[in-house]
Order: C-alpha cells, then sequence, then structure tokens
C-alpha cells in the first residue's frame, strides 16, 4: 500500500495543491459539460412538444 | 457482402442507432474510469524523482492525446461535409468541438499544475505549451465561427475551412518536442524509467486515455442528437418521434 493513512493521501506528498487541483477541476468540467448536454436536451424535447402540440392546434 | 454506409450518413437512421450506442460508450467510460483512476492512485508507484507529483500524468496526458485527435476526427468530418455535401457529417464537426475545447483545456490547466512543482513556472511560451494553447483558439474560432452564421449549412462549410487550415497546428504539436528546444520533456515518460514502473504507470494512462476515449464519443453522440433535432425540427421523421416516448 502506497498511502498510510487518509491525510497521507490527501497530502500527495506535499503536492496535494497540484495534484487535486488537476483532478478536481477536471472532474468538475466534466460533470459540467454532462449537465449542459442535458440541458440543451431539454430545450430541444420542450421546443419539440410545443411544436407538436401547436401543430394540433393548427389542423383540428 | 455489401455493407452500405451511406445509409447511416442520414440522420433519420443514424439518431436512433446513436441512441442506442450511447449507453454502452457512457458505461464503459465509466467503468475504465473507475479502474484507471484505482491503478493511478493505489497501484502506479511514487515516482523517485518527481514524488506524487507526477500523478497528474494520469489525467494530463490522455487530455493532451484527446485534444489532438478529437481535433483531426473534427477535422475529418468537417472535410467530409465539404466534400460529399452530406449534412451528418458537418453535425458530427459541430459535435466534437466543444469536448475537444474541454480537454485541450484541461491538458493546460493541469500542465499548469505539474508545471509549477516541476519546472517552477506555471506557464512558459515554449513550442509545446504555444502551439497547444493555438489549438484551443483554433477550436474556440471553430465555435465561434459557426455561431456567428445563421444559414447553418453555409456555418458548416465555413467552419469547415477553418477547421482544415487548422489541421497544420496538430503535427506542430506532437513534434514540436523534438522540432525544438523545449522546455517540455518528450514523448518518452515511460522508457527512462525501471521497467516494473513502467508497465503500471503506463497502463493506468492507457486505461485512463480509453476512459476519456469512451466519454467523448458518448458526448459527441448525445450532442449530435441534440444538433439533429434542432436543425431539422421540421422534417417527417421527427415529427413521428414526438409521439413516442423520448
Amino acid at each position: 500500500m502506497i498511502w498510510k493513512s487518509l491525510d497521507d493521501f490527501i497530502a500527495m506528498g506535499g503536492y496535494g495543491f497540484y495534484v487535486w487541483g488537476s483532478y478536481l477541476v477536471t472532474a468538475v468540467i466534466i460533470t459540467g459539460e454532462i449537465l449542459m448536454l442535458r440541458a440543451r436536451r431539454r430545450a430541444v424535447d420542450t421546443s419539440r412538444r410545443l411544436q407538436q402540440s401547436l401543430s394540433e392546434q393548427v389542423n383540428t | 457482402m455489401k455493407l452500405n454506409w451511406f445509409k447511416y450518413a442520414a440522420p433519420a437512421t443514424f439518431y436512433p442507432l446513436a441512441g442506442k450506442l450511447i449507453p454502452w460508450f457512457a458505461w464503459s467510460a465509466a467503468i475504465l474510469a473507475v479502474a484507471g483512476l484505482y491503478l493511478s492512485f493505489f497501484v502506479a508507484p511514487t515516482d523517485f524523482q518527481q514524488g506524487e507529483s507526477y500523478r497528474i500524468i494520469f489525467i494530463h496526458v490522455p487530455a493532451a492525446w484527446m485534444s489532438m485527435f478529437i481535433y483531426l476526427v473534427m477535422a475529418g468530418w468537417a472535410a467530409a461535409g465539404l466534400v460529399f455535401n452530406t449534412r451528418l457529417s458537418s453535425m458530427m464537426a459541430s459535435a466534437l468541438a466543444p469536448t475537444g475545447a474541454l480537454f485541450t483545456f484541461i491538458a493546460l490547466w493541469t500542465g499548469a499544475l505539474w508545471g509549477k512543482p516541476t519546472w517552477g513556472a506555471w506557464w512558459v511560451w515554449d513550442a509545446r505549451l504555444t502551439s497547444e494553447l493555438i489549438l484551443l483558439f483554433l477550436y474556440l474560432g471553430f465555435l465561434a465561427l459557426h455561431a456567428s452564421i445563421d444559414d447553418p449549412r453555409r456555418a458548416d462549410r465555413a467552419g469547415a475551412v477553418l477547421a482544415l487550415v487548422g489541421v497544420v497546428n496538430v503535427p506542430i504539436i506532437y513534434f514540436s518536442v523534438k522540432w525544438w528546444n523545449t522546455l517540455h520533456q518528450g514523448a518518452s515518460v515511460s522508457m527512462t524509467m525501471a521497467p516494473k514502473m513502467a508497465a503500471t504507470m503506463l497502463l493506468g494512462m492507457l486505461v485512463m486515455a480509453l476512459a476519456c476515449w469512451m466519454y467523448s464519443i458518448a458526448a459527441a453522440l448525445a450532442r449530435v442528437r441534440c444538433i439533429i433535432l434542432e436543425r431539422e425540427q421540421q422534417a417527417e421523421w421527427i415529427a413521428n418521434l414526438a409521439k413516442e416516448p423520448t
């Protein structure tokens, strides 16, 4: 085992700021992209539903 | 046996195929990322020169690879859209650009956080770093140019020309460490270390790279499905799609 304790793991041999700064920002970016894709998808679906109901109103 | 590839060049046939593929790529990405992170933090040993700071490599190198590779794939799709005038090819190029830009940013960000403890500087204007920064601007330029033109097909063509001109930057990034005397190290990260260390380090890096690949494919497919719906709202097959649950 490389790490003696959780503190040891977080400290990363004194490089914790750099190592976790890299991984945290990456995690935030990836999560952000997934959330933005979901939001974009929801926006498209909403506008499609709107169009659908509008065209049904016009046709009846 | 003749496989008709052009069948899937139509958004109407590609859309459901992409929808079926996304969960496979997304789950592969998640599983590979867990395995890759485990290897990166619990199996790969401490580097005798850089200590624990080298663990940034497991995200930095895969992100840098992706930034260049996605650009080539994006330019390839853009070129196909330009030559064959296929809508879906250009949509694929647009779908890849944001993910490529994000990986470029991650490569630069993690590079800065690795550079500070290793070189004593967040940033230096050396050939490798500068050409990677230009890559980020190429992605942003492609996105901005595409967004600035209202007619989507004209935006596709303008973006494709920019993407193709920018391709020249990719070999410059890749070979920059050979062509110029850079502060950035060469490509042989694993070659100079003891074989056993190299094996687990290299494995961690490759698994993380695979995870990034799977993630990029899933993200691009999810985005291209949005683009298809946005652009082809008036098409009949999409109107029929609306009757089914999404």
